[in-house]
């Protein structure tokens, strides 16, 4: 901790929520990540600080409050953003992309087995 | 500080039409500028001088027929490395595009060097811009200029040390919740975040699609304007650029600024802020008092759930986002015998560990059980901090803050704890989630020397009044306060 660490964690919010090494393991199934067992207990132990930190998002009462999920504004004269129209437009890019694939075999991405016996 | 850092857009344009050095020889200047300091400061990741050469002699053949220049013509520029450039790797700071070669430009890269500039290369991050210090590279951390044993700040930390140590006139950064405006603080030059939607997204390659913009870092207002001018703009390429046509951002510059409110909202001085950051911010409104604006206090009751609502929502989305990483169409690929041991295996290796703590915060933030207690709530709670600037903004023209709690910290000093380190954010990450745009100007130093950066936001799409502030600040001596 140096000099300038200024914002201490209040204990009280830090009693409140426990992340277990299960749910570590299960959100880590869920996003794909393999984890060493020193990575699970310092993630668990990590994200359960800063989970009990967002924890203060419940003080507030949003019973009444629209979600924001995007900014979204009128341009100024009222109008809103235009959508474009759906045509197909060409995008001859096909070799470009599959020229990054680490196993190409055009015009397919090559993967292991995907189908388990 | 290196003697490039005198060069401005307006120096080369006119040493240029002078004929006292060509657009090759400037950018020969420039990299041999790079290859003095860059093994210190470990700003750049990937040096472009086939190309930087190719697009100079192009404004040297231009000048040499006389014909009219862009506005950047020769301006040697560098490009955070999150930004796609055709043809010239793109790490994002990671390894796990390592050997990445985009196919195509960013709309933003295509703008600048259609209008001349010259693209030194690709300046080092935070992997995936994830971090607010740069020590979250893979490929080491940056230093700051002004302070070797400090951080520049992130994740844009290689583009604000690239322009504060002279090595380049200008640069792109890019900023999800202060990744540009905090860098720019840290390294005391100006860094502006345009409005979302203002610059196009296209080739960003994405961390939070709701946040994330592109902006400039530049060695003074006046020409952070001009390259904001040249990139912003619909694209049809990014469904999410606004059709509202660009300010001519030069002409605002000079506007008289007497009788501008200024809102000052208490909830940005409270606790948590640094003594000498407090004293020079509070100089630098004085300052812009004294220049004839009006200062009004303000109340902007959401801020202190900022951070808590940015870190579920910029998570949730990068843990949708970075979902694109698993071994199969670009990017690093480990082996393994099924799909799924492919996909965990690639992305074990290939993400670092603050990468790998978002996507775990993110998908449990949107886990069955969970959604409804923190993505949701934390959606509500943005809506209110929205609220809270279009209040304000009823009542004033601009709202100004310190952009940092504290200045530069000491590489390593927060890298164990995640927590204290997203907290460096906590003054621009409000401004992320309204949406509106903000610029973080040189405010004095600390007496240690450090720079301050003073934040100056304005309403969507009010950059040209953003710019206009900080361009009297800059001229007023804001830089010294």
């Amino acid at each position: 901790m140096g000099e300038n660490q200024v914002f201490a964690p209040k204990s009280e919010r830090k009693a409140k929520m426990k992340i277990t090494r299960e749910d570590v393991l299960r959100v880590a199934e869920l996003a794909h990540l393999e984890l060493t067992p020193e990575e699970v207990e310092l993630y668990r132990g990590q994200l359960d600080e800063i989970l009990s930190y967002i924890g203060k998002l419940e003080e507030l009462d949003v019973s009444r409050v629209e979600p924001m999920a995007q900014v979204l504004f009128e341009a100024p004269g009222g109008s809103h953003p235009e959508l474009r129209d759906d045509v197909v437009r060409p995008c001859d890019v096909a070799d470009a992309i599959l020229a990054q694939a680490p196993d190409a075999a055009k015009p397919f991405f090559r993967v292991p087995r995907v189908i388990e016996k | 500080m290196s003697a490039a850092m005198t060069w401005t857009i307006a120096g080369v344009r006119s040493a240029l039409l002078a004929k006292n050095i060509s657009a090759r020889e400037l950018a020969k200047e420039f990299f041999a500028a790079i290859d003095r300091r860059n093994p210190e400061l470990n700003a750049y990741l990937t040096l472009s001088p086939e190309r930087a050469y190719a697009q100079a002699d192009r404004v040297d053949a231009a000048v040499a027929r006389g014909e009219a220049l862009g506005p950047l013509a020769g301006v040697p520029i560098g490009v955070k490395d999150v930004i796609s450039t055709r043809g010239l790797r793109s790490t994002c700071g990671s390894k796990i595009l390592e050997n990445y070669v985009p196919p195509y430009d960013a709309t933003a890269v295509e703008r600048l060097e259609a209008a001349g500039a010259v693209i030194l290369g690709k300046t080092n991050c935070d992997e995936f811009a994830m971090g607010s210090s740069t020590e979250n590279s893979a490929y080491g951390p940056v230093r700051n200029p002004i302070a070797m044993d400090r951080v520049p700040g992130g994740s844009s930390g290689g583009s604000a040390a690239a322009v504060a140590a002279g090595l380049a006139v200008a640069a792109l950064g890019t900023d999800t919740g202060g990744s540009i405006r905090q860098p720019g603080a840290c390294c005391g030059i100006p860094a502006l975040m345009p409005t979302y939607g203002r610059v196009s997204r296209y080739g960003l390659i994405a961390f939070a699609s709701s946040l994330d913009r592109i902006g400039p870092f530049a060695g003074n207002v006046a020409d952070a304007a001009a390259v904001l001018g040249v990139m912003a703009g619909h694209d049809p390429n990014d469904s999410t650029s606004a059709a509202v046509p660009p300010a001519d951002y030069a002409a605002e510059l000079d506007k008289p600024v007497q009788g501008l409110r200024i809102g000052v909202p208490e909830d940005y001085f409270g606790e948590g802020l640094d003594t000498e950051v407090k004293e020079k911010v509070q100089a630098g409104i004085a300052l812009l008092e004294r220049l004839g604006c009006r200062r009004i206090p303000l109340k902007m009751p959401h801020t202190d759930y900022a951070i808590a609502t940015y870190y579920i929502v910029a998570t949730a989305e990068a843990s949708s986002n970075l979902a694109r990483y698993d071994g199969v169409r670009y990017g690093l690929r480990v082996p393994g015998t099924t799909l799924i041991e492919m996909y965990r295996a690639t992305r074990e290796r290939g993400f670092g560990a603050e990468v790998k703590r978002r996507i775990m915060l993110g998908t449990y933030a949107l886990s069955a059980g969970y959604y409804d207690a923190y993505y949701l709530r934390a959606m509500k709670v943005r809506s209110l901090i929205a609220r809270d600037f279009s209040d304000a903004f009823q009542k004033v023209d601009a709202i100004v803050t310190p952009t940092s709690p504290t200045p530069a910290f000491r590489l390593g000093e927060k890298t164990a704890d995640p927590l204290q380190m997203y907290l460096a954010d906590i003054y621009t990450v409000t401004g992320s989630l309204a949406g509106v745009p903000g610029i973080s100007v040189p405010c004095g130093r600390t007496k240690a020397g450090l720079p301050v950066g003073l934040q100056i936001f304005g309403p969507h799409f009010g950059e040209g009044r953003v710019l206009q502030l900080a361009n009297a600040f800059e001229k007023g001596g804001g830089a010294t306060v």
